[in-house]
């Protein structure tokens, strides 16, 4: 995670336009991306969080100002083609790091991960908790939905909402009381106000290193550039 | 006699700015006992388990647990003692994975490493799940959550397994292995329920609650046998079941 986060800094950090450390930048992700060995399929749906970016990207040379240039039949603006590199590239890579992450991470490892890096616990029961509830949630949602429409509502239009809005009160409410049961649970278990960290692998330095190369290769390319000019 | 696992006496409860909810509970459960605690709807029976680990306190009365009174002092020890296995087990079961779940209680005693792994183990091969250490409780099935969650208790040698209606959203397959898997456990166990059948099948005694108080005590099979006390308690056998014919070894028959 660590090792995640030094790389997008790094990636994001690289000063404008940077064609070579961004280049390696995003070739370094899709390495990171092929040695999980997912297929493609699976991946594609996760890596259209960057869709929008992209876009912008493209609409960015027509619509910035500055000395234009013509590229095949379009003018374009100089410094909105080097900014929309930048996008592209910054967003690219760090979206194709953040993917390899989180398809090779589960959730619970996550968790305690978080829970190493020396986060309040509070905020890390509170993501745990998320995790786990989330689904429990949805499908409570799920079945009011269900039970709504099994008497004839449709939701259609402004005067649906305040029925939509009862629903919402009723899951909060649901969901609270459920808290409340899930505590008294967890107290009957000799809970004291920490969750017991339980998750076995502690990282190694090996791992350490493992995971600060990608971030170490970017830098290290674009100080070399930086250094050779 | 030996000092009871469960000594209840006259336990009241009043719910704060609500009603009164326990007037005075007996009750004593000694070691190896399988006890039935059943009641309609509202007798009380979820409040007097509260009572059992401390969650609620009585108003008046007291509870010791082997002989441990039910004190702020004592609390942990006591939540040790007793299991509660509670109703839904989406309550029950939060975190992550099946094996961190069960490892809670435990490593909430002091457990750790090659102890609390062993603890694990063992608790989850007594219900029969041990090959669900590694999945996530949402992706389980009712009946395997059920299991899981007695798991949970039992990882944490408990002196008595109380299980707040045990059958309630199972199948009939699930159930049964239930039943096969309670009846495996050397544990005493008390066992909240309107399931009358289950009672009979697995209790030899059972007490009945009613309207706070406990209104009846003895053999399951003599009190399911007098439908009048059971009609005055809201209580009845479903529809086509026949009570077997008291002799040792006696399975419920379902009758014509």
């Amino acid at each position: 995670m660590v090792g995640l986060f030094g790389f997008a800094v790094a990636a994001v950090a690289v000063p404008a336009p940077g064609y070579v450390p961004l280049a390696v930048a995003i070739v370094v992700g899709l390495a990171l991306v092929l040695s999980t060995g997912v297929s493609w399929r699976h991946l594609w749906p996760r890596l259209l969080v960057e869709v929008p970016f992209l876009v912008f990207a493209i609409v960015l040379p027509f619509i910035a100002t500055g000395p234009r240039i013509s590229v095949g039949p379009v003018e374009v603006s100089e410094p909105g083609l080097h900014a929309a590199w930048a996008i592209a590239a910054k967003g690219t890579a760090a979206v194709l790091a953040a993917t390899a992450f989180s398809v090779t991470t589960t959730a619970r490892d996550l968790v305690s991960a978080l829970q190493r890096l020396r986060v309040p616990d509070t905020l890390v029961t509170i993501l745990s908790f998320m995790v786990r509830y989330a689904g429990v949630v949805i499908e409570e949602l799920h079945r009011m939905r269900i039970a709504r429409e099994s008497r004839g509502f449709r939701g259609r239009g402004v005067r649906d909402w305040p029925v939509i809005g009862r629903t919402l009160g009723t899951l909060f409410i649901r969901s609270f009381e459920r808290g409340e049961r899930v505590h008294v649970a967890m107290v009957s278990r000799g809970y004291t106000g920490r969750l017991p960290a339980l998750a076995a692998n502690a990282p190694r330095g090996r791992d350490w290193a493992v995971a600060c190369v990608p971030a170490a290769v970017v830098v290290g390319v674009a100080a070399s550039l930086m250094v050779g000019r | 006699m030996t000092t009871p696992v469960l000594d209840l006496r006259g336990v009241a409860y009043r719910y704060p700015g609500s009603h009164q909810a326990l007037f005075g509970v007996d009750l004593h459960v000694h070691a190896g006992e399988r006890v039935a605690l059943l009641g309609p709807n509202g007798a009380g029976k979820t409040t007097l388990v509260l009572h059992l680990n401390g969650i609620l306190r009585a108003g008046a009365g007291t509870i010791e647990v082997s002989g441990l009174p039910v004190t702020d002092a004592n609390l942990p020890e006591i939540r040790r003692r007793v299991g509660i296995v509670f109703q839904d087990p989406d309550d029950q079961l939060f975190m992550p994975t099946v094996h961190d779940d069960v490892a809670f209680g435990p490593a909430n005693l002091g457990l750790t490493g090659e102890a609390l792994a062993a603890r694990v183990t063992a608790a989850l091969t007594a219900v029969g799940v041990a090959d669900l250490a590694d999945r996530a409780p949402h992706h389980l099935s009712f009946g395997q959550r059920r299991r899981v969650a007695i798991a949970t208790v039992l990882a944490m040698e408990p002196d008595i397994l109380v299980l707040d209606e045990p059958t309630s959203n199972l199948d009939p397959t699930s159930r049964r292995e239930l039943a096969d898997i309670l009846r495996t456990l050397p544990v005493t166990v008390l066992m909240v329920t309107h399931d009358l059948p289950y009672a009979a099948e697995l209790c030899e005694r059972s007490v009945l609650l009613s309207d706070g108080v406990v209104s009846a005590d003895g053999p399951t099979l003599e009190l399911l046998a007098d439908p009048d006390l059971l009609a005055r308690h809201r209580l009845e056998l479903p529809w086509g079941f026949a009570l077997p014919t008291p002799q040792p070894s006696a399975d419920p028959g379902v009758g014509p």
